[in-house]
């Protein structure tokens, strides 16, 4: 039987064609019965006022480039084209710091950021525990992952819950996530006072953090344990470098749920990403030259505008 | 089912939140609208699992006697006091609660907060030993700009707050753009694999 475009599509993309129905089928659930608002006179207003916007068509193409490159190179990896990325020695250094803190008899604390479950970095510090909760409970490690907010309290809970459950383990202790404090200050107050009290032989530190990263990781290096950080948010990036071992810069902190997972999908979507990286460079490039050499730069600056 | 399920609503979520940022109209709107409403209601939901959470945990260690089990108890009784003068009395001005808030609780953040100075200190000191060259500027970077920010550093060379403002907003600058940059085009990647499905790392699987 032919494979139809949308049904490729969807298979590169490592979603069925069952997923892309069901799907479908939520979003006019929710457009047909859920929103009071969707009138007749509704539509008319649509038709009358385009349904697109058309001042974000540059973010759309941009988008549409953008996703065009991960899906080639993602496709590219499916067909078992090989890619390479870069060593990230942070990352190399969690295996070596969860041995440590098994010989050691000690506990590996995990800190998934201080952003709630809407911030993506907070998706990333989790795609991060994943692999540390494997890691812990094959060699039987305690773990503790405080953490600031509720929900990503029950999103770590089930990601550890089914790393665990992966290495036939039982998730049983509820010490190991606990939700610890709402208020960033009174959480570096708690989670410093448990790593002086447990000393911890290793300390990951993954996600969005503000004020209190400094006040967490120095009271972790003074416990002597193997630190490694990872965040993409610029004023926090110095506190770390001083105070860990090993720190994850931006994109590395994005990166390092495909760099554990070793998965040739997630791996081209990293080799796209750097394709218009690549592209980005080149328009910074044109466009300092434009300047400088006052061939105007006004179509340049509409092309990238955000409106 | 049970992995399937969150990857739909992921691709659900995600496809709403784009068609409303290049769409336009009641439909669009109102969905997203109703998706936002949703996180908010869910989101005030999980504090009581929190709540739950804590109380649970903590209780357990009174319980079974543990060894900094007076730690666990200070914070229920705080934890009920505060929740149940919040409940029963309110929160507005003049009230119990208020009054813990502003006599206990700020000053105990604003200590904290205050420790930072303590900590950058001490972390400042192993960061700027010189042990090599790139150090050595960074030692060297660092005081210019330090200097350069106040009203002594002005005294020793008047062009010293020019030098650390150039510092700030060129190379400075230029690596924050650079890391900025590399920053949102990996969130981007993420969200693409989030919302196809291909990022399945924090389910605990992969």
């Amino acid at each position: 039987m032919p494979v139809t475009l949308p049904d490729k599509q969807a298979r590169i993309a490592g979603v069925t064609p069952t997923d892309v129905f069901l799907g479908g089928w939520l979003a006019l659930v929710v457009s047909r019965w859920l929103l009071p608002t969707c009138t007749p006179c509704g539509a008319a207003a649509i038709a009358h006022a385009g349904l697109f916007r058309m001042e974000r068509l540059n973010a759309l193409v941009l988008c549409v480039i953008f996703a065009a490159a991960v899906l080639w190179y993602i496709a590219h990896a499916r067909r078992g084209g090989t890619i390479y990325i870069r060593p990230l020695p942070g990352l190399s250094a969690v295996d070596e710091a969860v041995g440590r803190a098994t010989e050691m008899g000690r506990p590996v604390v995990f800190i998934p950021g201080t952003g709630d479950l809407d911030e993506i970095q907070t998706i990333a510090g989790l795609s991060v525990l994943g692999r540390v909760a494997r890691v812990t409970a094959r060699y039987a490690t305690p773990l503790r992952v405080p953490v600031l907010y509720p929900l990503p309290m029950a999103a770590a809970r089930e990601t550890v819950r089914e790393a665990y459950l992966d290495e036939g383990v039982e998730y049983v202790d509820p010490e190991t996530v606990q939700y610890v404090a709402g208020e960033s200050f009174s959480y570096a107050a708690r989670v410093g006072g448990m790593m002086l009290r447990e000393r911890p032989a290793a300390v990951i530190y993954m996600g969005q953090f503000t004020a209190e990263s400094l006040l967490i990781a120095e009271v972790g290096q003074s416990t002597g344990a193997i630190q490694i950080a990872g965040t993409a948010a610029p004023d926090q990036m110095p506190f770390f470098i001083a105070a860990c071992d090993y720190t994850l810069i931006g994109e590395e902190l994005y990166a390092a749920s495909a760099y554990l997972s070793g998965d040739p999908k997630m791996l081209g979507s990293l080799k796209g990403q750097d394709v218009i990286k690549i592209l980005l460079a080149a328009a910074v490039v044109i466009g300092v030259l434009s300047v400088t050499l006052g061939w105007g730069s006004a179509w340049l600056m509409a092309a990238f505008e955000a409106k | 089912m049970k992995t399937r399920l969150p990857v739909v609503v992921a691709f659900v979520s995600g496809a709403l939140m784009i068609l409303s940022f290049f769409g336009r109209g009641p439909l669009v709107d109102s969905a997203s609208e109703v998706a936002l409403t949703w996180q908010t209601i869910v989101g005030g939901f999980s504090l009581l699992l929190g709540a739950v959470s804590i109380v649970r945990v903590h209780w357990r260690r009174v319980a079974t006697r543990e060894r900094d089990r007076f730690y666990s108890l200070s914070l229920l009784v705080c934890f009920v006091v505060m929740a149940g003068s919040g409940v029963f009395f309110g929160i507005e001005r003049g009230t119990v609660f208020e009054r813990l808030f502003n006599t206990i609780q700020s000053p105990m953040m604003s200590t904290m907060f205050s420790l930072l100075a303590f900590f950058i200190a001490s972390a400042a000191y192993r960061a700027f030993r010189a042990r090599s060259v790139t150090s050595a500027i960074l030692l060297l970077t660092a005081l210019v700009v330090m200097l350069g920010r106040i009203p002594m550093g002005q005294l020793i060379y008047s062009q010293l707050p020019a030098w650390a403002d150039w510092v700030m907003s060129i190379p400075s600058m230029a690596v924050q753009r650079g890391i900025l940059i590399g920053a949102a085009l990996g969130a981007a990647s993420m969200s693409l694999r989030l919302i196809l499905g291909i990022e399945r790392t924090y389910l605990g699987r992969g």
